[in-house]
């Protein structure tokens, strides 16, 4: 049964990818649609064995690298930290099969999309819950290439060509160094087994390694690495800008992949490694900032941006900030539950969106929509749950797990927590601002779409809304439901899946700190909706003097508007110096140059020369033959004559090789 | 009777040379291959000649008298071979046989 979980996704894709031409794109929907439902049956039933009668399962399932040095094997370990992300993936994936059915209905190639969704489910699973890092890192890898083949899935867009190449190769700098914290783990345990290494750490966590000459703990350089590889995949700032740019996909695909799922593969990837990242209290300060500021960047970024699934991407990235600085706080516990939270609402909101740009015949500027309430009120709905479940309303799913993220950073009373805990509070109320602005855009401000669109606007069919209705549901009840199981103190649901070093456990403290802390989010969340009321509804006309007269303003718009010139910094501090190092030197100096030059066209120009030597040796004139003939003979002669003596002086090899490089050189 | 055969060495090998070099710088005429080949053969006798003296072996003188009868034969033919060339040809000069070249 806990193989099901994982062959039925990719028995999906075989049948989606092979043979979706003959079942035509109903038969593949429909038979994409159960596999992944029964991989969700599966995966629930398993949920209810692990996490309640709390019984783990660990399969090994066959070799894989089989040496004497390193033994890595497909193995399967699922616990209650990989069912409930399988439980998760499984259930977004299945309402994402189901949006899609009608999402892409009208696209020829929808059966190669839904093999796709199906092979990045099954990549996905393959990552949460592999027993090893290796194994982890080919579902990484996995779920990087179904990002790109999905992100370019219209592959004649030249923008989605380019947002997928962006993702891949930003995601390549995170996995590169992902693979050196791997390569690292395998020569500090000798293993790559998270049992093996996570039940040997105790003994040598206080371990160096010497790294260019520096003398560093090796347990620090392992989680530093391993972070950078979180970094990449869940967009923290510095690799970010792959992100909001893999927009550029189909709806759905964002929903799944880009909000709900991959991008959380970072984070849980530092949860799965908790005990390595409680044991280097430095690389927590790191990721509590790192995290931090991506929270606050995104949601100010988020603020001043006009496309409506770049919005919502900032607000995922604003989030993913959120737990990772919790990880960074070493609550472990809290940021899965936030990772679980956060993809349902995320979802709806994505899949939302995707019914909005559905009806406005492909319309994605929030500035060309408005009005929307009247011809889309079930969508509205949707989207106002979404939005207040995002923006942390009281009682809602986003609330419970944004609210005690806020409450535990505070609890931490030293200086990292102080700082989280009050840009968290502003990111807060920064997503408040921007959900609001977004419903008030899309729904309720005068209607500035053109009339063609209006016109044949219609609300979503069956297929698209159900998946909808059902995310709202869990976007207003999972919190509340799920909170005591996940978080309640004291729930031994985590087992050993989680490891929180008793020091720096304070899940008890944040139910002692003042009670105006607990209400700041919750205050300051109500200011940035009222702030975004007063900018969008009241004041929009002074707001527009502002950007039209105010330099300062303006400047400050376009500064936040064009993402802090991250993506320009980056482009031409570090993209561009790359590229020239890649043509000078790796181009035309290593391939063009050196290799070319003893590789192949190296030899074929030597052996023409050799042979045009050797066939003008053939004149045809007699008094040549008859001269060679004689200095050969004489050569031979003094050769045997001399050889006794020289012997020892002779390497052919040698001269083989000044041979060469002369000729070569000529 | 005392002999510096190293002298009698050095004519034979002179001789050799004027042969070898008369085949390989000239590239007029072909009969002067023929010749220089002669010329070869004799440096041969000659040396044949001098150590059967030296070690006063009769085989040597013996060999010489084989050596002359071959390259009165092989002139023989030589030369037959030439005159059916000129008749061919029109021409023994050996810029123009280059036929050897495949």
């Amino acid at each position: 049964m806990y193989l099901f979980i994982i062959s039925f996704p990719l028995l999906s894709f075989v049948i989606s990818l092979c043979f979706g031409r003959y079942l035509t794109p109903k038969g593949t929907a429909l038979i994409s649609v159960s596999c992944i439902f029964f991989s969700l049956l599966s995966s629930l039933l398993a949920f209810y064995e692990i996490g309640f009668c709390r019984c783990p399962v660990y399969i090994r399932l066959l070799p894989w690298i089989d040496n004497e040095l390193l033994d890595a094997s497909w193995g399967f370990v699922f616990d209650s930290l990989s069912i409930s992300m399988g439980v998760l993936v499984n259930c977004i994936s299945l309402l994402v099969h189901i949006y899609s059915t009608s999402y892409m209905s009208h696209d020829p190639h929808q059966s190669r999309f839904m093999s796709y969704l199906s092979l990045f489910t099954f990549f996905m699973l393959m990552l949460i819950s592999s027993d090893n890092f290796l194994q982890l890192f080919f579902g990484w890898e996995g779920v990087g290439l179904c990002s790109y083949l999905l992100i370019n899935f219209w592959f004649t867009r030249l923008q989605a060509n380019k947002s997928a190449i962006k993702a891949m190769v930003i995601n390549r700098i995170g996995d590169f160094v992902l693979t050196l914290g791997i390569l690292l783990i395998f020569i500090m345990f000798k293993s790559l087994d998270y049992s093996v290494v996570f039940s040997l750490l105790p003994y040598c966590f206080d371990h160096s390694f010497s790294f260019f000459g520096l003398e560093v703990n090796c347990t620090c350089l392992i989680s530093i690495f391993l972070f950078m590889g979180a970094v990449g995949k869940s967009a923290q700032l510095g690799l970010h800008t792959w992100l909001p740019d893999a927009m550029e996909g189909p709806t759905p695909v964002s929903a799944l992949i880009h909000a709900a799922t991959m991008v959380t593969a970072g984070v849980f990837l530092i949860i799965r490694c908790s005990p390595l990242y409680e044991y280097s209290i430095n690389v927590l300060f790191i990721i509590a900032f790192v995290g931090v500021l991506t929270s606050f960047f995104a949601g100010t970024v988020g603020i001043f941006q006009n496309d409506l699934k770049k919005i919502i991407a900032y607000s995922t990235c604003s989030q993913l900030g959120y737990m990772v600085f919790v990880c960074g706080l070493s609550n472990y516990d809290i940021s899965i539950f936030h990772v679980l939270n956060h993809a349902y609402f995320k979802a709806l909101l994505f899949l939302s969106a995707g019914s909005i740009i559905h009806s406005l015949s492909d319309e994605q500027d929030i500035r060309r929509m408005g009005g929307l309430q009247k011809m889309l009120p079930f969508t509205y709905l949707m989207v106002i749950v979404g939005s207040l479940a995002l923006s942390g309303f009281p009682f809602l799913t986003g609330f419970y797990s944004k609210d005690i993220i806020l409450e535990v950073t505070y609890a931490k009373y030293n200086l990292i927590g102080v700082f989280s805990y009050w840009l968290g509070c502003i990111s807060a109320s920064i997503t408040a601002f921007y959900s609001f602005k977004l419903i008030y855009m899309v729904f309720l401000c005068n209607p500035n779409s053109f009339r063609k669109d209006m016109e044949l606007i219609s609300e979503a069919p069956y297929p698209m809304s159900l998946p909808l209705l059902i995310l709202s549901i869990f976007s207003l009840f999972l919190g509340f439901l799920t909170k005591d199981i996940f978080i309640g103190f004291g729930s031994p649901f985590w087992n050993n899946s989680i490891f929180i070093m008793p020091v720096n456990s304070n899940i008890l403290d944040s139910e002692f700190i003042p009670i105006s802390i607990k209400w700041t989010p919750f205050f300051l969340s109500s200011f940035g909706c009222f702030a975004s009321v007063l900018t969008y509804y009241l004041l929009p006309y002074f707001f527009f003097k502002l950007h039209a007269d105010v330099k300062l303003f303006r400047s400050l718009y376009t500064f936040f508007n064009k993402k802090w010139f991250f993506d320009r910094l980056q482009n031409e501090l570090i993209a561009s110096f790359l590229l020239k190092i890649g043509f000078v030197f790796t181009y035309k100096f290593v391939d063009k140059g050196f290799l070319e030059s003893f590789g192949p066209e190296g030899l074929s120009q030597l052996s023409l020369l050799l042979s045009e030597q050797v066939s003008n040796l053939q004149s045809g004139k007699i008094n040549h033959y008859a001269f060679l003939i004689f200095v050969s003979l004489l050569m031979f002669i003094s050769f045997h004559i001399v050889l006794p003596y020289i012997s020892s002086y002779l390497d052919i090899q040698i001269y083989s090789l000044i041979l060469f490089c002369i000729f070569v050189n000529k | 009777m005392f002999i510096d055969q190293n002298k009698f060495i050095v004519v034979a090998a002179l001789l050799f040379f004027v042969g070898l070099c008369g085949i390989m710088l000239n590239r007029k005429n072909i009969i002067v291959i023929l010749m220089s080949i002669e010329l070869i053969l004799l440096s041969v006798n000659f040396n044949f000649v001098i150590f059967s003296v030296l070690l006063d072996d009769a085989i040597g003188q013996i060999f010489a008298l084989f050596i002359l009868t071959v390259a009165a034969a092989e002139s023989a033919i030589g030369l037959a071979i030439y005159v059916v060339y000129f008749r061919i040809r029109g021409t023994v000069s050996i810029e123009y046989i280059n036929l050897l070249k495949g």
